[in-house]
Formats: structure tokens, C-alpha cells, sequence
């Protein structure tokens, strides 16, 4: 079960947002980071893989299906996303959220295995003791924590973060990313992370794909892209890689 | 962390939410047992000198009534005790629904010009006496106020289906129904004469006084019809607060149903203004009050919303009655003397600030 994009467009009225996307198949059980500069399309490919905007052109494909020829209910099962925000003035606690997150718009009723979940969802993400807060009253980080557990709880074959880690200082950062990426393997799903740092994407991602200006610049493991030129150019900053104490990359940039 | 002691931490947290979810429900109980006491003291209230215990057992079981009973209680305080709970709590969920739909607080059942959509088709039927569907009778004006009221909705819903669902293009279009209705009633007040003029004005002020049982049938059947949708949908609804787009994420058709939801609020609306005038406060209040007390999760929250302005409605009802004994005032002009003393304590009583 591989999931692939094939020349994909999408304008916002005259303004192309994605001109011709496309990425090779990701392979279930792998971690992707969607790399990119502000406004290279990251969100709306996210939003067109998730079926939230219909492209004027190209192809979402999952394990052979077309995910446009699915209903919008049966591909929101399939197709997990993240938005990035969340506007939170309302009295719902974050056990609230999760649960209607859990229950999937379906069934009225609350089974005892759905409130085990949520709460064995709260617990490993490190929200229990929010679990009776109200959202409006969560911290930047904390309500991103909260939409990544919303995501957590759901069964689906592709998970789409966009940036789940922006509000998170670094201990959550790790953290929020190890939990993406040992749920994307338990599960054996397809997931792609929008990240902004480099060191977080060559640190957890098996795989890169580099969006510049709404077509794919560069894609395949870390060690191969972060090494290519157009790292550099797509950022407009010198990038020098060096290994870090445990072998693992570290990237470095500096303004060109 | 051992297993025991993630299995503790999760008890810990599941069991806080069950105890949260049983309270909500004791609530709701209770609020009904209160709206069934209320009742009783509605139908007592007025000249008659019945007792509280006596009217209930009348209640309960009609055939131990006396005729004199039978007519009283059945026949003519009855009809409008309930039409007061039905209308109250058709308020109070087309004000919770027309809140969550609009994002905005400040909403309510007449925020998009229902209100005076069916002032001006009164004053149609009563200063030229034209009736828009003919052969209803007697009940042209309450027809005409339900008729101008759906066909202004039916314009706000082509209007936002044209130019997108958004709670802007829904407020604004609705504001423009709202003056232009009220330049047209302004127009046939100036041309009325001074009878017709002081039976628009009763009309627009309020009053359960019409009630008839086919008429709280009528109202019971819309309330349980559109209720049910909105129960049905009680997932998406929730969802809706916490943002378009993260709705949109969890599968919810957010435009389809912010129509949907409209469509619904709008009959309630229209029906409840159109058999006993503009009551104003109640659908804003109604949901404020369920809000501050079980939070946003439709399942508990539109139930006590519904409560919530049935009960206002019922006090106001009983206080319409007993301020001045032989009068009965205008409900419209009640609902905010009593509802606000209540509003404001519990405004004052809350840390959360959720209407912000």
C-alpha cells in the first residue's frame, strides 16, 4: 500500500499554488518530512492529498485507488490530516476534542473502549492532566498537542502533520515526533510531516521530499537530499552538513 | 513508566470524564423535573384558586377533574403553559444552532431579520388585511408573519449559496433583510390608523394568550423533527467550534451544513415568531446559560439549551400573570425583566469568559 501524487495542479483563483506535483510512491511504515520555504504549497498539497481542495489536474493515488473516485466520507477515513490551527474560543474540554475526534462524526453514544482510548491517547501524549481543561485556556504548544493526539486516535492509512511542532519547545518537539513516527510504524501507514527544521526532518523522516514554489525540487532519504544543491538554492542560505555525535546529520545554514 | 501505572493514569482521566458525563445527565434530570414543577405553577397562577397539589393530580390522571377543573386547567391554561415550554425551547435551540453556525456569541433566532421578516407580514394581514395564501381564516396573521419570515430566510439562503457560506456573508445579508423589513413595516405603520396601529403593537410585543392545542401540536411537531436533525448531527456541530477548517479535516461538509443547520433554525424561528411574536432574549440567553453550565458538546448542550429557554419562557409566563393580578402582559416585554437578573448573576459567577 504506497501512496503517490502525479502531476498535480491547484490554483487559488489566478495564482497557482502547485504546478504539476508529483512524488514517487511512499512506502507504508515510513516517515516523510514535507521540506520547503514559506508558501511553496506545503499546506495545500497536504489539503489536496486530504481531498479539502479538488485539483484542476493530476492524480492522488493509495494502494491503486484513486482517492478522487472515494467518497469525501470514505477518503477523510482513509486520509488523516492535521490543519495547523486550530481556533479554540469554545467549552470543550480536551477530553471533549478527542473524543469527537475518536468518534468520527458517527454515533451518538460514548462506549467504554472510546473513553479508554482517549484516555490511553491523553496519557501517551503527555495531556492527561489537561484532560478536563478547556481548550480555550491551553498554551500555544499545549493546543498543538492536543490536534496531534486528535490525529493519534484515528485509524487511517495515511496521517498528513502540517508542522505539528512549530509551538513546541524542544523536549515536546522530540517528543510529538517520536510519537508520530513510532505510530506511523506500529501501524504500518503512510505519514508525511511538514516540518520548517532540517535538523528535526534529517533526524526523524526516512524520507525527504523538498517542495520549492509548488513543484517537487528534490525527494529521497535525508543523507541523498540534504546533500543536493538545491537545498541551498530553494532556501536562498548556504547549507553545510556536518555528523553529529551520534551519526546523525546536523544541518548548518548561513545567509548567503 | 510501569503498565500499572499507565493503566492508573488512564482510569484517573477516564474516570473524571464518566463522572463529568453522569453530572451532565443528572443535570438535564433535573432541569426537566424543575420545567414539570414550573408548569404546575404556571397553570396555578390566576384567578381561580387552585392548588398546587390538586392542579398537579389534574394533571397527571384528567379523569378525576371536576368540569370546572377540566376547563381551567385543560382547556385554558394548559394550551399555554406548554405553548410557553415549546416556544421557549424552540429558542433556545435555534439560538444555540444560530451561535455555532455564525461563530458569534452574540447571535441569536432573529439575528439575521426573522423577526421583523414576520412583524411586516402581520402588519400586511392587519393594516390591509391581505392574506399572502387565502382561505386560512382567522389565522392570517399568523400565517402571513410565518410566510414573509420562511421567504426571507429562502432569500438569506440563495443569497449565501451564491456568494458562499461564511458567517460574514450570512450576518451581513441578514442585516440587510433586517432594515430593509423594517423600512417596509415603518412604511405601513405611517399609513396605519390608530387601531390597527395598537394591534400591530400588541402583536409585536408577545403573547401566549392565542395558544390553542393544534397550535402547541404544530410546535411540537417542528421542535421534534428539527431536534432530531440537530441531535443526529451533534459530532459535526461540536466539530464546527473548533474551526472550519478542522471540521473540514474531520469530514464535515461545512457549508452544506451551515444551510442545513439555517434552514432548520429559520422554521423554528418562523413558527415560534409567527404564533406569539418577537421574544426577544430568550434565544440568546437560553444557550449562554446551558453553555456556562455543561460546556459546548451538543449532546448535553443543545438538550439544556432547549431547557434553558423553556424554562425562561415558563417563569415569564408565570410572571406575566402574577405582577399585576386580573392582567396579563405581554410576554416580550417580560422575558428580559426576569431573565436578566439570572443572566447577570451567573456572568458574574463564571471564571471561563467563552462568549469573548
Amino acid at each position: 500500500m504506497t501512496l503517490t501524487a502525479t502531476d498535480l495542479s491547484f490554483a487559488y483563483d489566478k495564482r497557482p499554488i502547485l504546478s504539476g506535483t508529483g512524488f514517487a510512491p511512499l512506502n507504508p511504515g515510513e516517515l516523510t518530512a514535507l521540506i520547503g520555504p514559506n508558501a511553496s504549497g506545503k499546506s495545500t498539497l497536504f489539503r489536496v492529498i486530504a481531498g479539502l481542495l479538488r485539483p484542476s489536474a493530476g492524480r492522488v493515488v493509495l494502494a491503486g485507488t484513486d482517492l478522487a473516485t472515494l467518497t469525501s466520507r470514505a477518503r477523510v477515513r482513509r486520509v488523516c490530516f492535521m490543519p495547523q490551527f486550530f481556533a479554540a474560543n469554545a467549552a470543550l474540554t480536551v477530553f471533549d476534542v478527542v473524543m469527537m475526534a475518536r468518534k468520527n462524526l458517527s454515533g451518538w453514544r460514548v462506549s467504554a473502549s472510546d473513553m479508554d482510548a482517549v484516555g490511553a491517547t491523553l496519557h501517551a501524549g503527555g495531556i492527561g492532566h489537561l484532560a478536563e481543561a478547556y481548550i480555550s485556556d491551553l498554551s500555544g504548544g499545549q493546543s498543538q498537542m492536543v490536534s496531534v493526539a486528535q490525529a493519534l486516535i484515528r485509524e487511517a492509512d495515511v496521517y498528513l502533520f502540517d508542522e505539528p511542532t512549530s509551538a513546541l519547545d524542544l523536549h515536546h518537539q522530540l517528543d510529538v515526533l517520536s510519537q508520530i513516527r513510532d505510530m506511523v510504524r506500529s501501524r504500518n501507514a503512510v505519514g508525511i510531516v511538514a516540518l520548517h527544521d532540517l535538523n528535526l526532518a534529517a533526524r526523524f523522516a526516512d524520507h525527504l521530499i523538498l517542495l520549492r514554489q509548488g513543484r517537487v525540487a528534490a525527494e529521497g532519504p535525508p543523507v541523498e537530499v540534504l546533500y543536493r544543491p538545491e537545498i541551498g538554492e530553494t532556501y536562498g542560505v548556504d547549507i553545510h552538513i556536518t555528523t553529529g555525535p551520534r551519526e546523525d546529520l546536523v544541518v548548518h545554514a548561513y545567509a548567503s | 513508566m510501569t503498565q500499572t501505572n499507565v493503566n492508573e493514569a488512564v482510569d484517573g482521566i477516564v474516570e473524571t470524564y464518566r463522572r463529568r458525563s453522569l453530572r451532565r445527565i443528572l443535570l438535564v434530570l433535573a432541569t426537566l423535573g424543575a420545567l414539570f414543577v414550573i408548569v404546575t405553577i404556571d397553570v396555578v397562577t390566576g384567578p381561580a384558586n387552585l392548588s398546587f397539589f390538586r392542579t398537579l393530580h389534574v394533571i397527571l390522571d384528567p379523569s378525576v377533574a371536576t368540569p370546572r377543573e377540566d376547563l381551567i386547567i385543560w382547556d385554558l391554561r394548559l394550551p399555554v403553559a406548554l405553548m410557553a415550554v415549546v416556544v421557549g425551547a424552540m429558542l433556545g435551540v435555534a439560538g444555540a444552532e444560530m451561535q455555532t453556525i455564525l461563530n458569534n456569541p452574540l447571535a441569536e433566532p432573529f439575528t439575521l431579520g426573522l423577526s421583523s421578516a414576520a412583524s411586516f407580514g402581520a402588519a400586511v394581514a392587519i393594516v390591509m388585511g391581505y392574506s399572502v395564501i387565502p382561505g386560512v381564516g382567522p389565522l392570517y396573521v399568523t400565517v402571513n408573519a410565518f410566510v414573509v419570515a420562511m421567504g426571507s430566510s429562502m432569500v438569506l439562503f440563495a443569497f449565501t449559496r451564491l456568494r458562499g457560506a461564511t458567517p460574514e456573508a450570512m450576518i451581513l445579508v441578514g442585516i440587510a433583510m433586517l432594515f430593509t423589513f423594517n423600512a417596509l413595516l415603518a412604511f405601513l405603520q405611517y399609513g396605519a390608523t390608530e387601531l390597527e396601529l395598537a394591534q400591530l403593537i400588541f402583536w409585536q410585543l408577545g403573547s401566549l394568550s392565542r395558544a390553542t392545542w393544534p397550535k402547541v401540536a404544530v410546535c411540537v411537531v417542528v421542535l421534534v423533527l428539527v431536534m432530531s436533525y440537530f441531535l443526529s448531527r451533534s459530532w459535526a456541530l461540536t466539530a464546527l467550534r473548533m474551526g472550519e477548517d478542522k471540521a473540514a479535516a474531520l469530514g464535515v461538509n461545512v457549508s452544506l451544513l451551515r444551510l442545513v443547520v439555517l434552514a432548520g433554525v429559520s422554521l423554528l424561528s418562523a413558527v415560534a415568531v409567527s404564533f406569539v411574536g418577537a421574544v426577544a432574549f430568550v434565544g440568546l440567553v437560553g444557550p449562554h446559560i446551558a453553555r456556562m453550565i455543561v460546556g459546548e458538546d451538543q449532546r448535553g448542550f443543545l438538550p439544556l439549551s432547549a431547557l434553558a429557554g423553556a424554562l425562561i419562557l415558563s417563569g415569564t409566563s408565570i410572571a406575566s400573570k402574577a405582577i399585576t393580578p386580573g392582567v396579563i402582559y405581554p410576554i416580550g416585554m417580560i422575558t428580559s425583566l426576569i431573565g436578566i437578573p439570572f443572566f447577570v448573576s451567573l456572568i458574574l459567577s463564571q471564571r471561563k469568559r467563552h462568549w469573548q
